[in-house]
């Protein structure tokens, strides 16, 4: 019986070092990246302060339970106390809460009111997803392509080492403009995809027969990966995004390298 | 008072060894038993199919299965631990306690109940054996979301069936509870003096009539979209697939809250035995359950707000959902309210309990943050969402479960289980729980969505602790089941109040109680 | 005790008709799911949206909004289809007229359905079209070439921070489903 009581004295405290230690193992990301835009940069805060609510709400309350669980335990020879309601305190809990939320949201209603304005764009690309692979296409810019994966078979069945980008890499990358306002335009062939790159917080479903609208304007130029949010089905863990941000003047020596002209001319835009 | 049956008949159970008396007893109790091991049962077959997914997320590549049977592994462990697993033994622990608990004599449906539970075991050997049909077995994902699912092979209209028979099942269970509780409590049993597990259980008896039913709506069109030329979720023929999602949800959403409100009910009941005072706030604590369960049907595209709703609703459904956290907390404040200035012990069933309310509301927390729609654009369909409600079933619902068990068994099988062994168990499941789950907030925050076979490396770390911690958990589980079949079989034996200061009609019965009880209803103080 | 008992079987009776009734519920709201559509202008069907009172037809020639045409093939759609111009610029309250031409280029004669979707969403409402090739579907001869017409007008009260409204189509072959009705209808017919 000691001994059971000891082991378990033990498992206590190495369920503490396991959750500290957990959060500290080896030096791989363990938090929401603040992304490139403003958006995204937006985003992460309200990540961030929701957070911290939740980690203060944590220490009061846990702290209040813990505390009663130290000082009023029957060992310490205690008198159990018979109050069983007050409708102040509980008036006040209820209202707090409340007063909280209504401050949490408000935030997170301007950035979302912010993320359904499509106005003023600089340049619309339509995504469609395909059982498993993008599909984009310029629409001002007469350039469309397929982007799938580039991992070979022989790092994912583990016959040769994994490159750094393993299940991150795509043949034909998403190049964009820096800072310009890019409008997406998702849709899909199939079955549901979900386009998601999270440093520009765009994540959106490519819903067949309908078309989903989101739009990102990168700060910086880089390259960004994401991967299909929504179960598509077998390979659906093998439908990256890659986008490469970069300069505008590069990106115009992309699109002349890159557009078709007979697309270019077949969409003659006319005004009226 | 006369607690005890004083009939002549059908007094005393046949054999436990008999098949008959299972298959045809009519008998709250042995239903319950039934339940409670069909849940154990299935608890082992889900958490299999847990482990074959941890195994290939083991490490980075693929080492062990197809992707589509990974994907079919993610389908059929959902709707086996949802359907097989936790509302089963709420069902179990409604049948043993709810008539014990108001003074009844039996459920009010006892042959009903015996065809409710019956039902189940054909349903889940169906939706088993549709893992070797041509085609494989499901694995659109256990919400079905169209077109995908229709891509299922022969397995689809199986699928189907079956969850007709589990919904079928439940929502009969769940007439007898409403018909029980309201038709069969002893003289003098107020609604409002009955223990928060029958009122929490019986709010969710509402739910389930209220939300099964729309499910088997749900899934009819799909079968009939995919057979009979229907086109409720074809956009060529005037659908939508995002309605599908729409139903789902509105069924999905309650159903979330049926898995969870008996638990409050359980903790309800644990927290003031151990603590010897009187639950707090036992009034708000009903119109809290009332107030989540009318909150749920309004908050359902909280799943679906990346799928492309106008302004108005995702702002609408982020309020609602925000709004949820206002009675929650109500409940979580009034256990901690119970405990101030108690006189505490810690019992396993007590441990079990305080690891519900703590991990419970870190599960609740990472839901506050989901709900705040512009950031569920980063975390939708990524781990974070996986942790997320792993944390408010397993340290949750399961806990909660397991508390109860631990809780009553000593009524139950009239012996003591064993305490040492009993907290191991509970400190082995909280470390590997903690060490499966919470690991997965950081991968899904750094990226890494759901349902997939094969991760980038950047993630490796943690699925492998992650994969660690599932084994560690699966494992503690058998201890639990040598527990309770030592503690059946011998053990010290308990008294008639089992705790110290357990209050409520099932601790009046000896232990155990007998296979009748309360057929002379019981004087309520 | 018997007094009892009824009252228990009446009781579990209307909770199995609770049960029926939310069964039906799950397909009422099929429907109730186009009302919703139609209030937050999720999804819009055409047929409510052409009743427009005088005043929406007055033309706003103040204000110029681009209407950008797209097209996808679903699954299994061959057709090349492509909009007579990616773009216009349209005054609200005026009809306009293009056309999508679309090009058969199988051997079969095949028959398409396109599905039509806007975006943003807040403009969907606002988007009325009034002759349209999707409210029926379409069927092309093999090899053959289609111009297919689409009048549409944008209604005045267009939400004002609206400058671009795509409108998109997504092409379905049903050719299996509509020689299926067909010979249904004519083994029908044939009775």
């Amino acid at each position: 019986m000691f001994a059971i009581k000891r082991l378990n004295a033990w498992l206590g405290l190495a369920f503490i070092s396991v959750v500290s230690g957990s959060a500290l193992a080896a030096g791989q990301p363990i938090n929401m990246t603040p992304g490139v835009t403003d958006i995204s940069a937006e985003v992460y805060d309200m990540h961030m302060i929701a957070f911290w609510l939740c980690v203060v709400i944590a220490i009061i309350v846990f702290g209040v339970m813990f505390y009663s669980i130290f000082a009023h335990r029957k060992s310490r020879g205690v008198t159990p106390a018979t109050f069983h309601e007050s409708t102040t305190i509980e008036a006040i809990w209820t209202i707090i809460p409340f007063v909280v939320l209504i401050a949490l949201s408000i935030p997170a209603t301007k950035t979302l009111i912010d993320m359904y304005d499509t106005s003023d764009y600089d340049m619309t690309v339509k995504i469609t997803g395909y059982q498993w692979l993008w599909h984009y296409e310029y629409v001002e810019d007469g350039v469309d392509f397929h982007s799938k994966l580039h991992t070979p078979n022989s790092q994912i069945n583990n016959d040769e080492e994994k490159g750094e980008n393993y299940l991150l890499e795509v043949d034909n990358e998403l190049v964009l403009p820096v800072g310009k306002k890019v409008r997406f335009l998702i849709t899909s062939n199939d079955v549901i995809h979900a386009w998601w790159v999270p440093d520009l917080a765009v994540k959106k479903d490519a819903v067949p027969g309908f078309i989903n609208e989101a739009w990102a304007r990168a700060n910086e130029p880089g390259i960004y990966r994401g991967q299909c949010a929504e179960l598509c089905g077998r390979h659906h863990g093998f439908m990256p995004v890659v986008v490469r941000v970069v300069p505008e003047a590069e990106y115009k020596q992309w699109v002349v390298e890159n557009a078709k002209p007979e697309s270019a001319t077949e969409y003659a835009a006319i005004s009226e | 008072m006369s607690t005890v049956a004083a009939g002549d008949h059908h007094d005393h159970p046949e054999s436990p060894y008999s098949i008959k008396r299972w298959l045809f007893t009519t008998n709250h109790k042995d239903i319950g038993t039934l339940y409670l091991w069909f849940a154990f049962i299935m608890f082992l077959i889900g958490g299999v199919m847990a482990l074959v997914i941890r195994t290939e997320l083991f490490q980075p590549g693929l080492q062990f299965v197809d992707p589509q049977f990974f994907n079919s592994m993610t389908t059929m462990h959902a709707i086996m631990m949802i359907f097989g697993v936790v509302m089963p033994a709420f069902t179990g622990l409604a049948n043993w306690l709810i008539p014990m608990m108001i003074g009844a004599p039996d459920m009010a449906l006892p042959r009903m109940n015996n065809w409710s539970f019956w039902i189940l075991p054909f349903a889940f050997a169906m939706m088993l054996s549709t893992l070797f049909m041509d085609g494989g077995g499901p694995a659109g994902g256990w919400t079905l979301y169209p077109p995908l699912t229709l891509q299922t092979g022969d397995a689809l209209p199986f699928v189907i069936l079956s969850m007709h028979f589990m919904g079928l099942s439940s929502i009969m269970g769940a007439i007898n509870v409403v018909a029980t509780v309201l038709n069969m409590r002893a003289p003098g049993m107020t609604l409002m003096k009955m223990p928060l597990f029958v009122w929490t259980w019986l709010i969710t008896a509402y739910l389930l009539i209220a939300v099964m039913p729309v499910l088997a709506g749900g899934i009819t069109m799909l079968l009939t979209d995919k057979y009979f030329g229907t086109s409720f979720f074809n956009a060529a023929g005037g659908g939508d697939p995002v309605m599908f999602q729409h139903i789902f949800w509105f069924f999905g959403h309650p159903e979330v809250y049926i898995l969870i409100l008996p638990s409050f009910g359980v903790v309800s009941s644990i927290i003031p035995t151990f603590a010897r005072k009187p639950l707090f706030g036992y009034a708000s604590m009903v119109y809290a359950t009332g107030a989540i369960a009318f909150l749920s049907f309004i908050v359902w595209a909280h799943h679906m707000f990346t799928v492309g709703m106008p302004l108005a609703g995702e702002l609408f459904f982020m309020f609602a959902t925000m709004l949820i956290a206002v009675p929650t907390g109500v409940k979580i404040f009034n256990w901690i309210a119970t405990m101030w200035r108690g006189a505490m012990t810690f019992e396993t069933p007590m441990l079990f309990a305080l690891g519900f309310i703590v991990m419970f509301s870190i599960g609740g927390f990472s839901g506050l943050m989901l709900a705040l729609a512009p950031v569920d654009f980063q975390y939708h369909d990524t781990y974070f969402v996986v942790a997320h409600f792993h944390y408010v079933l397993v340290p949750g619902s399961i806990f909660a479960i397991i508390a109860a068990v631990y809780y009553w068994l000593p009524k139950w099988c009239g012996n003591m289980y064993s305490e040492g062994l009993g907290k191991t168990h509970f400190w082995l499941s909280t470390i590997f729980v903690n060490l499966t789950f919470f690991p997965m907030h950081f991968v899904g925050l750094a990226g890494m969505p759901r349902r997939i076979p094969d991760y980038a490396l950047q993630f490796s770390d943690y699925n492998m602790m992650a994969t660690i911690g599932a084994f560690g958990f699966g494992l503690s589980q058998l201890l639990f089941l040598v527990l309770v079949i030592k503690a059946i079989r011998s053990g010290n034996k308990a008294t008639s109040q089992v705790w110290e200061d357990a209050e409520g009609l099932e601790w009046t019965l000896p232990s155990p109680a007998p296979y009748h009880s309360f057929s002379t209803p019981p004087a309520i103080k | 005790m018997s007094e009892k008992t009824s009252k228990t079987t009446r009781g579990a009776a209307k909770l199995a008709l609770a049960a029926v009734f939310m069964f039906s519920f799950g397909y009422l709201l099929v429907p109730l799911y186009d009302v919703f559509c139609d209030l937050t202008g999720l999804r819009f069907t055409d047929e409510e949206a052409v009743a427009l009172t005088p005043q929406e037809l007055q033309e706003d020639s103040s204000r110029l909004v681009t209407i950008q045409f797209d097209v996808s093939m679903n699954q299994g759609m061959s057709w090349q289809v492509k909009p007579e111009m990616r773009e216009m610029k349209v005054h609200p309250g005026r009809v306009y007229t293009t056309f999508y031409s679309a090009r058969n280029k199988t051997v079969d004669e095949m028959v398409g359905q396109a599905v039509p979707s806007v975006a943003p969403i807040a403009a969907n409402k606002y988007l009325v079209k009034t002759e349209c090739f999707c409210f029926d579907n379409q069927t092309i001869a093999a090899g053959e070439t289609v111009n297919m017409p689409l009048s549409f007008m944008l209604n005045p009260r267009l939400p004002p921070n609206v400058n671009l409204v795509t409108l998109s189509y997504t092409f379905f072959d049903i050719t299996k489903n509509v020689s299926t009705a067909n010979q249904l209808d004519s083994a029908l017919a044939y009775k």
